[in-house]
């Protein structure tokens, strides 16, 4: 039996208080920019650009040719300014909300990760991991608070992320609303909320029964077969609203631009990120010796699914990517040259951390039976998918003016401190050895 | 090298014989060789044998086969005649990468999986035209058969496996290969 201990307390209402400060006040000074100011800092952008200017020929030349251009239109230029700087003081107002909508996501995606994992393990029977499922059982308690946090900030944002929620572009825009009839407010709340009570059901029940099974006779395996059917079907209904929910709350950020196996990347995403979540708190726990039923070879297969799912998120954000890429069609080929242009570093940064480091740390037998290897390589990989979510949000909402800094920041930090305090009170509710499940022996005996 | 006495144990289970396998290491005694009809999970660690380094071997095959395909790419599609195809890039190889990385990857996979099948044939000691050194056919059908080489022990032996649940044991005179 774990019991939740005062310093993790303390860790996580710190983590919560700090990121809460950190991000009210970032938001604070965003909401008190005016149009003045920020024309002041685009005039000294502006003057940076000169600069560089005389030194470099091929700069120059543009900006002749720009000048050029500009002069044909001189008349236009002061309204052209003036909507830009609007476009920007935007930009920037979003910036707050999307940082705390990333966060929020990054998290609730780790719990519904879980999830899946988690029906997975009862769908197919596995004789492996049993041992792991109070891990699994507390991390997805997060996911209720968690999800309706993100619907709640989806909801409250409103246009500062789904420019779709606002009629005054809705009525300028004929492609958005030719998709009103999906992409409207009151409709986007029924389904978030669809989703969420579907969910949270299946992860009530399943909690309800894995606990009502430790407590039955030893032939007695009703609770179990329960758990098996409603895994069946929450698998079913897990696949078609994953999808659903990744287009409404990620890929509706970007109105136009759509991609049909999107569904199947963020899935990805958020599978590679609970099992490394799950590995990560079984070697705390294991470390503290609450665990030492758990073995390498558990261990072993958790780091053998970071490996592989992380190999298959590769292959999703290639196919999306290279596909896209090859066709050139302007309306689906600006989700990446957005991306290339204005996010080269978090872009490709990403599939540095998503996958090469991963492919060649875990790659090795041996080292995926190293802890230490496991925590080094589950840490990057954390930030790798932070930067993936970051990725999906932040270009349609903050444009070029996005930067990791203090709201992102202490977003993280509020919603690390909130789930962290979650998962491990709902960890000490129960022992974290399931014995009545049917296969504890087969897994706790488990070796390879 | 002459003619040498080994003994045959036959067994009809995989359980019988992970279990006799662990008496026999346990009495300290050299296991030769086991046949099997199919892979006994963990038997190369209950008989001692060292861990394999085909990981290493596929690795390296691996890295041929990609280094082959970008510079059998570079060559085809960049330098001896670049083709136009869907308005792509077709003079720099890394500005038309995305549309290799396919081909780059079926490459790997291929140079890993065909040199390391051929890699573990060749260190099983497997060519076209060997006798089978199979002693009874049996083993490819229900029987599982372990060889333990004999030193003035032969009754203690038969003993032994006997009791640890072989249905069949016998000396016999192996030709040296």
């Amino acid at each position: 039996m774990y019991t939740f201990s005062n310093r993790l307390k303390i860790t996580s209402l710190v983590l919560i208080i700090v990121g809460a400060i950190g991000w009210i006040s970032s938001y604070n000074s965003s909401h008190h920019l005016t149009l003045d100011d920020v024309k002041v800092l685009l005039a000294e952008e502006d003057a940076h650009h000169g600069v560089a200017e005389v030194h470099d020929d091929g700069e120059a030349h543009a900006a002749m040719i720009h000048a050029a251009s500009e002069n044909d239109h001189h008349h236009e230029e002061a309204h052209h300014d003036d909507e830009h700087a609007e476009h920007v003081l935007h930009q920037m107002h979003n910036r707050p909300y999307a940082a705390l909508y990333v966060a929020a996501f990054f998290f609730m995606m780790i719990s519904l990760g879980v999830l899946a994992f988690y029906g997975i393990q009862y769908a197919a029977q596995a004789g492996w991991s049993p041992v792991l499922f109070r891990v699994m059982e507390a991390i997805t308690y997060y996911l209720l608070p968690g999800a309706i946090i993100v619907l709640g900030i989806g909801l409250w944002a409103g246009d500062h992320l789904f420019i779709w929620m606002d009629p005054e572009v809705v009525a300028h825009d004929e492609l958005i609303q030719g998709k009103s009839g999906w992409l409207n407010k009151t409709w986007f709340a029924i389904r978030g909320l669809i989703f969420i009570a579907g969910w949270s059901l299946y992860r009530y029940f399943s909690r309800k029964f894995s606990l009502a099974q430790d407590q039955a006779d030893v032939n007695d395996n009703r609770n179990f077969k329960k758990n098996f059917r409603i895994s069946a079907a929450f698998l079913v209904f897990y696949i078609y609203t994953e999808s659903m929910m990744s287009w409404d709350w990620i890929m509706s950020v970007d109105p136009h631009w759509f991609s049909t196996l999107f569904g199947w990347y963020v899935f990805a995403s958020m599978f590679v990120s609970g099992i490394t979540v799950i590995a990560l708190i079984t070697i705390y726990l294991k470390s503290k010796g609450l665990m030492e039923f758990v073995n390498d070879s558990h261990l072993h297969d958790l780091a053998k699914f970071m490996f592989a799912i992380s190999v298959f998120w590769t292959y999703l954000w290639f196919s999306q990517f290279m596909l896209i890429w090859y066709a050139n069609i302007p309306e689906e080929v600006t989700y990446f040259i957005t991306r290339i242009e204005d996010y080269k570093l978090p872009f490709f940064g990403m599939l540095i951390l998503n996958f090469i480091f991963p492919f060649l740390v875990l790659m090795n037998s041996d080292y995926k039976r190293v802890p230490w290897f496991i925590v080094m390589a589950g840490i990057v990989i954390l930030f790798g998918h932070y930067i993936d979510v970051f990725n999906m949000i932040m270009p349609a909402t903050v444009g070029d003016r996005w930067f990791i800094g203090v709201p992102e920041i202490s977003a993280v930090l509020l919603f690390l401190g909130l789930f962290l305090g979650t998962v491990f009170h709902a960890l000490s509710k129960a022992p974290l050895l399931p014995k009545g499940n049917p296969f504890i022996k087969e897994s706790e005996q488990f070796h390879y | 090298m002459g003619a040498s006495k080994v003994i045959h144990a036959l067994y009809t289970d995989d359980d019988v014989l992970m279990s006799a396998v662990k008496t026999v290491k346990a009495e300290k005694h050299h296991i030769e060789e086991i046949y099997t009809p199919f892979p006994v999970h963990g038997l190369d660690k209950a008989m001692g044998l060292a861990p394999t380094r085909i990981a290493i071997a596929a690795f390296m095959y691996g890295c041929v086969g990609l280094t082959v395909a970008i510079l059998m790419m570079n060559f085809i599609m960049i330098e001896d005649w670049p083709q136009n195809i869907g308005g792509k890039p077709s003079f720099s190889y890394i500005e038309n990468m995305p549309a290799f990385v396919p081909i780059m990857f079926e490459l790997t996979v291929f140079f890993a999986a065909h040199l390391m099948v051929i890699t573990f044939y060749l260190r099983s000691r497997m060519w076209p035209f060997k006798n089978a050194e199979n002693p009874d056919p049996r083993t490819t059908d229900d029987h599982f058969l372990m060889e333990i080489p004999v030193h003035d022990n032969e009754k203690k032996l038969k003993t032994l496996l006997t009791k640890t649940g072989a249905v069949e044991v016998h000396v016999v005179e192996k030709e040296a290969h």
